[in-house]
């Protein structure tokens, strides 16, 4: 698991989101929300803070950050590749192509890779059916992906990044 | 019930819930005879901690013990995280429980319906205590056991054994058969004696004196508030809880006594409680490295040990304890029950500050099982409010009545668990039935109602203890050996 020292600013930030909920126990979800939209995370340093400015115990923002997968406890990488597993995508063969994700880059859904460069996760039907199986990396979208075009995917944005 | 137990080991025969265990007879009850499901295993880490032990394997998500642990006691340690055959109650951030916030309370593990959370099971150790030559083994009795060991031989709850367990306690071995209900007597000199300083200082005028003194007997009480109000530490009573008292008494004055050196002597005692087994390992209750009290056993263990050595609890006469450290009062013995410490104390400290003799020995209006009680008692002139709490959670209504400048009492006694020591979480598992707890208050009472003297300060072992050994109470000596202090445990701190 991924630790940081909190920064000023973060504190700072943490305290004002809450207080913006008015550091109401219900508002757990929401402050959660923004805070990880803000940090891109929620290390366990910012789930302790919270729980502070909430007055509720640590296990339940940790129980709350466990339980949705839209939350996430490590950083993101630059470039997030998010592959539907919606029923169409599933069907079509959007698991191989995870795999085949997993594979090449070799890390878990929900993982980073060690460079920071890639980020993994699978994401339900963006609406884009017809395309399918679908994969999403940042704003934009590919459609019937096959496994055999992965590994041109990923060298795509190495070669952003060696520019 | 098949898919739960395709992911539940199957160790029963050797499980610490074997025959307790509600899913196994819920099992039995269901005819399950073979199981079709064939699915994942879950692999989780056993957590061990001084009191508690957590297999999560054996976890079948009721979440009770969460209920109990965030909802009754508001201690907020264990919560459910990650989702679907992930999912587990753990700590925050899937910490052990010794580093978290957890009171060793047990409440958890008394209403865990599988083994997932079990006590620490030291009978092992009492056993290679016993058996070696070299060692004087003293055991103490906690008043809370007397009142529910019964229950694992078949008596009906309510029923007292005090004298059966003694005698089954000597059959095992033990040289000395004592009471924690001296200790407690004892703690009443000091607490009592505490109770009277503040108060006299606070009727006198002085305005920087702590009140309400709150009691500080039960150690997951004291581990909550070094955790959840480390700005109130300084208010508690200073006195030590009767175990440790106990502990302390017997390695130094009895230990001289008899002659023989601290270490040679190993305390065992039996309790109600897991905490404890905590308490007794905190670094305040060492000397020179050698522990005051050696080893806890729970009432649920001692109930083991008298079986695995085929002793027929019903069949043996009912004996008496040991003197010097085995004799004590009626007072001794409520210490077990929510109101029974504040009880025991107002029947000292009453007669120590008029000097008079109390016409009216029990008081009914401290007595009851509600959660938060109050009452006002007259010390020949000044009312002194009295604030009863057991449970956390009813505890909590009170700090925080206390932090925010509002509580209008002068004493206030605090118990963990529902009901008191009765309800500890070391007791033999009632399953849920909170009318066993009434029957095990009621047996109390009657032990008090038995003894001829019912007033701490009158034990003629305490006051010769005092004479030979202590001086008075809340002496330098009497400090040394019988307080202790506190520790600010908040974020971690400790």
């Amino acid at each position: 698991m991924a630790t940081i020292q909190l920064t000023e600013p973060a504190e700072v930030l943490i305290k004002s989101v809450c207080k913006r909920f008015r550091n109401d126990a219900h508002e757990l979800i929401n402050v959660l929300h923004e805070l990880q939209h803000e940090l891109g995370y929620l290390p366990l340093e910012v789930q302790s803070a919270v729980a502070k400015e909430l007055r509720i115990p640590a296990s339940k923002v940790y129980g709350v950050v466990t339980f949705y997968s839209f939350f996430s406890m490590l950083p993101k990488g630059k470039y997030q590749i998010s592959v539907c597993l919606g029923t169409a995508c599933y069907v079509r063969g959007g698991e191989l192509v995870l795999e085949e994700f997993k594979r090449r880059l070799n890390i878990k859904v929900g993982e980073t890779t060690n460079d920071g460069i890639f980020s993994l996760s699978c994401i339900r039907c963006v609406g884009a059916c017809g395309l399918s199986p679908v994969v999403t990396i940042g704003e934009k979208v590919y459609g019937r992906v096959t496994p055999q075009q992965v590994r041109r995917i990923i060298d795509e944005y190495m070669m952003l990044e060696e520019d | 019930m098949e898919l739960i137990l395709s992911d539940h080991p199957a160790e029963c025969l050797t499980c610490a819930k074997s025959g307790d265990c509600e899913l196994q007879h819920m099992a039995h009850r269901l005819g399950i005879r073979e199981i079709h499901c064939h699915g994942e295993q879950s692999t989780y880490k056993m957590d061990n901690s001084p009191s508690i032990i957590r297999d999560p394997n054996k976890c079948i998500m009721c979440r009770r013990c969460e209920m109990m642990c965030n909802e009754v006691q508001t201690v907020g340690v264990l919560s459910a995280v990650q989702r679907g055959f992930h999912s587990v109650v753990a700590p925050a951030f899937q910490n052990n429980l010794m580093h978290s916030e957890c009171t060793f309370c047990g409440q958890c593990l008394a209403v865990c319906p599988t083994g997932a959370l079990t006590e620490v099971d030291e009978t092992a150790a009492v056993i290679r205590a016993l058996a070696d030559s070299e060692k004087t083994v003293v055991v103490q009795t906690a008043p809370a056991v007397r009142a529910a060991l019964g229950e694992e031989f078949g008596y009906a709850p309510g029923s007292l054994v005090t004298g059966e367990m003694v005698a089954a306690l000597r059959r095992l071995g033990f040289n000395y058969v004592f009471d924690t209900d001296f200790a407690a007597d004892l703690t009443i000199m000091e607490e009592g004696t505490e109770l009277l300083r503040r108060l006299n200082a606070y009727l006198k005028g002085d305005t920087s004196v702590k009140l309400p003194i709150l009691t500080s007997c039960c150690p997951a009480w004291v581990k909550f508030f070094e955790h959840q109000f480390p700005e109130l530490i300084d208010i508690p009573s200073t006195a030590r809880s009767p175990q440790q008292m106990f502990g302390s008494i017997a390695k130094s004055y009895f230990a001289e006594k008899l002659g023989i050196d601290r270490k040679n002597m190993v305390v065992v005692s039996i309790m109600p409680c897991v905490a404890k087994k905590y308490e007794r390992g905190r670094d305040e209750f060492f000397v020179d490295g050698n522990p005051d009290v050696d080893i806890v056993l729970t009432t649920r263990e001692l109930s083991r040990l008298i079986k695995l050595c085929n002793i027929d609890l019903q069949s043996l006469p009912g004996e008496e304890f040991d003197a010097p450290l085995g004799e004590s009062t009626g007072a001794g013995v409520l210490f077990g029950t929510t109101g029974g410490i504040i009880e025991a104390a107002v029947r000292t400290a009453y007669e120590i500050q008029t000097g008079k003799t109390l016409e009216r020995i029990k008081f009914s209006e401290l007595r009851g099982m509600e959660g938060l009680r109050e009452a006002v008692i007259n010390f020949d002139g000044v009312d002194v409010r009295i604030g009863i709490a057991h449970g956390l959670g009813n505890a909590r209504k009170l700090l925080n009545e206390i932090e925010s400048g509002k509580s209008h009492y002068h004493a206030i006694e605090i118990m963990s668990c529902p009901g008191g020591c009765i309800g500890g979480g070391g007791q033999p598992y009632h399953h849920g039935h909170s009318e066993i707890l009434l029957q095990r208050q009621q047996a109390l009472y009657r032990e008090d109602e038995l003894k001829t003297i019912r007033k701490s300060h009158e034990n003629p072992y305490i006051i010769q203890l005092y004479n030979e050994f202590l001086g008075k109470p809340m002496s330098e000596k009497a400090h040394k050996l019988l307080h202790t202090v506190y520790f600010d445990r908040k974020n971690g701190k400790k």
